[in-house]
């Protein structure tokens, strides 16, 4: 398979997704680009997960075509997503680790079990396990079970296990909901860390817009091991491309930048901006 | 009216295609040795326990009655004749079967079902595993190999039951028991007797599987789909016999 760079990494083409007569995704068209951040806001219920399912093909869309690195994944098998999935990372909203493994197998396990993996070394896997438990500050917690450890812990868990693989895209479903505000601004933290140390393709559903705010306005440095203000005359100059979409009952009411954004006049749109 | 058919054929539907694909997946890799020995350790030592008790009272409890009834006839002698080819064509893997259902079909519905109320099957989708590959098959081929050799065991301990039953109860010689016992089968018995279990694991591990990865609705969905792995598979066990054993009444 050849891929120019300029091929968007994920595009959805008037996608709809239907559950008995409710439709969860309504005519959904975008394009995202290569190391291109994109924050998807909406009420729950809004679509915001389905939409990030639809693009793994865990749900089918019911019209419309999906394409996953250039491909149509629409047609696909489930035994050939496998190998298209084994390059994005997923980030379940509750985690989704498995609770009778350990945070080592957790991690592990893309390596381990995933079909188009190669099989590596034993200790080749073991570090890289720990250099991702490391990125996310948990190596302690190897030999400990998901349910030993707090909720925040969790959802880092299983942001290595989303990133361990080194995907090319990397899809994020609600990673602070449920969480308190500092716990939640530690998580995006890492998720702006991992965006710029790879400078992979994000998409991040959430509800709540500071997390955008934080994604857009704020980059990693490596020196200083923490996050700073992206220079203020705009992101852009920084290499920083973060879009905004906003999700009202499976349909797409906006979408662009965070200028735009704060300029929006429609009064659902702007519900998630003011405070 | 086609409504009332609408979920039975879907639900086969769906069943033929997990089964299907299972099936497949045994001859491809890959193939995750480590989750079918520990299935095989769960599956086959786990159940040693329950499947040796219940072969060796089964045996005896026949033992008992057998001689109660043949004793009209004079017949005493027979006992162990009569009580081998019941246990090794019938008793014997049907029992086992019944017993490794309710052990392990409820606990693959369960352990399957509580993953995929959590989301954990999905994940194990998003992160480019197939599920079916990765804990039906194995369930599958651990089944199918542990449980002829269960229902070899439980077939022995019955013998055994039922030798100790003669022995104690009846004064019967020991050789004499042992003797009738094995001049008595036949190798149209036993291949029967090992080909019952290997079907009987295929319903098990399948039909567990099957209302685990259906499972919907939470904590109170795991627990009806435990119950109805039990209940069907059961169900298709004693079905399944009955017809094993026309097919093979007929060979002989």
């Amino acid at each position: 398979m050849t891929e120019d760079s300029n091929q968007p990494v994920l595009r959805f083409e008037n996608v709809s997704v239907h559950y008995e007569d409710v439709a969860a995704l309504d005519g959904i068209s975008f394009e995202m680009r290569r190391g291109e951040t994109r924050i998807l806001l909406g009420a729950s219920g809004s679509g915001k997960t389905v939409l990030l399912k639809t693009a793994v093909g865990l749900v089918r869309a019911g019209a419309g075509r999906v394409l996953v690195f250039g491909r149509d994944i629409t047609a696909l098998s489930e035994g050939e997503l496998f190998d298209i999935r084994g390059r994005i990372g997923f980030l379940f909203q509750e985690g989704g680790l498995f609770d009778s493994l350990t945070i080592d197998e957790n991690v592990s396990y893309p390596l381990v079990n995933q079909r188009g993996a190669k099989p590596e070394k034993p200790d080749a896997i073991e570090n890289r396990v720990r250099e991702t438990l490391r990125f996310v500050e948990l190596e302690q917690t190897l030999e400990q079970y998901p349910s030993e450890l707090s909720g925040g812990m969790r959802r880092r868990v299983g942001i290595a296990r989303a990133v361990v693989t080194e995907p090319e895209l990397v899809l994020y479903d609600s990673p602070t909901a449920g969480l308190d505000p500092i716990t939640a601004n530690t998580i995006i933290a890492l998720i702006v860390k991992e965006r710029d140390t790879r400078n992979a393709a994000a998409m991040m559903a959430t509800h709540r817009y500071q997390d955008g705010q934080l994604m857009a306005n704020y980059r990693y440095n490596p020196h200083s091991g923490d996050l700073e203000r992206a220079s203020s005359n705009g992101a852009e100059e920084n290499g920083l491309k973060t879009i905004f979409m906003v999700l009202q009952e499976g349909r797409l009411a906006f979408e662009g930048t965070e200028e735009e954004l704060k300029a929006a006049d429609d009064p659902y749109v702007s519900k998630f901006v003011k405070r | 009216m086609l409504d009332f058919l609408k979920g039975p054929v879907q639900a086969m539907q769906d069943f033929v295609a997990i089964a299907g694909k299972a099936g497949k997946n045994v001859f491809r890799s890959p193939h995750y040795a480590r989750d079918i020995l520990l299935q095989m350790d769960s599956i086959g030592v786990g159940s040693l326990p329950v499947v040796i008790l219940t072969g060796f009272f089964t045996g005896a409890v026949m033992a008992m009655q057998l001689a109660r009834a043949l004793s009209t006839y004079g017949a005493t002698g027979q006992v162990a004749p009569v009580l081998c080819i019941t246990l090794v064509r019938e008793l014997g893997p049907v029992l086992t079967a019944l017993m490794v259902s309710g052990r392990n079909a409820a606990g693959i519905a369960s352990e399957l079902g509580s993953m995929k109320v959590t989301e954990q099957i999905d994940a194990m989708r998003a992160l480019g595993t197939d599920p079916i590959q990765k804990l039906v098959t194995p369930r599958l081929i651990a089944t199918a190999t542990m449980l002829p050799l269960l229902t070899i065991i439980s077939d022995l301990m019955g013998m055994f039951g039922g030798f100790v039953v003669s022995e104690g109860m009846l004064n019967m010689a020991p050789a004499q028991y042992w003797n009738t016992a094995w001049k008595a089968l036949e190798y149209n018995d036993v291949v029967q007797g090992i080909l019952k279990p290997f079907v009987f694991a295929i319903i098990i591990s399948l039909v567990g599987c099957y209302f685990g990865m259906q499972t919907t609705g939470g904590t109170q969905g795991v627990g009806r789909s435990t119950t109805q792995a039990v209940v069907v598979s059961s169900i298709w066990i004693i079905v399944t016999t009955f017809f094993i054993g026309r097919i093979f009444l007929n060979l002989s």
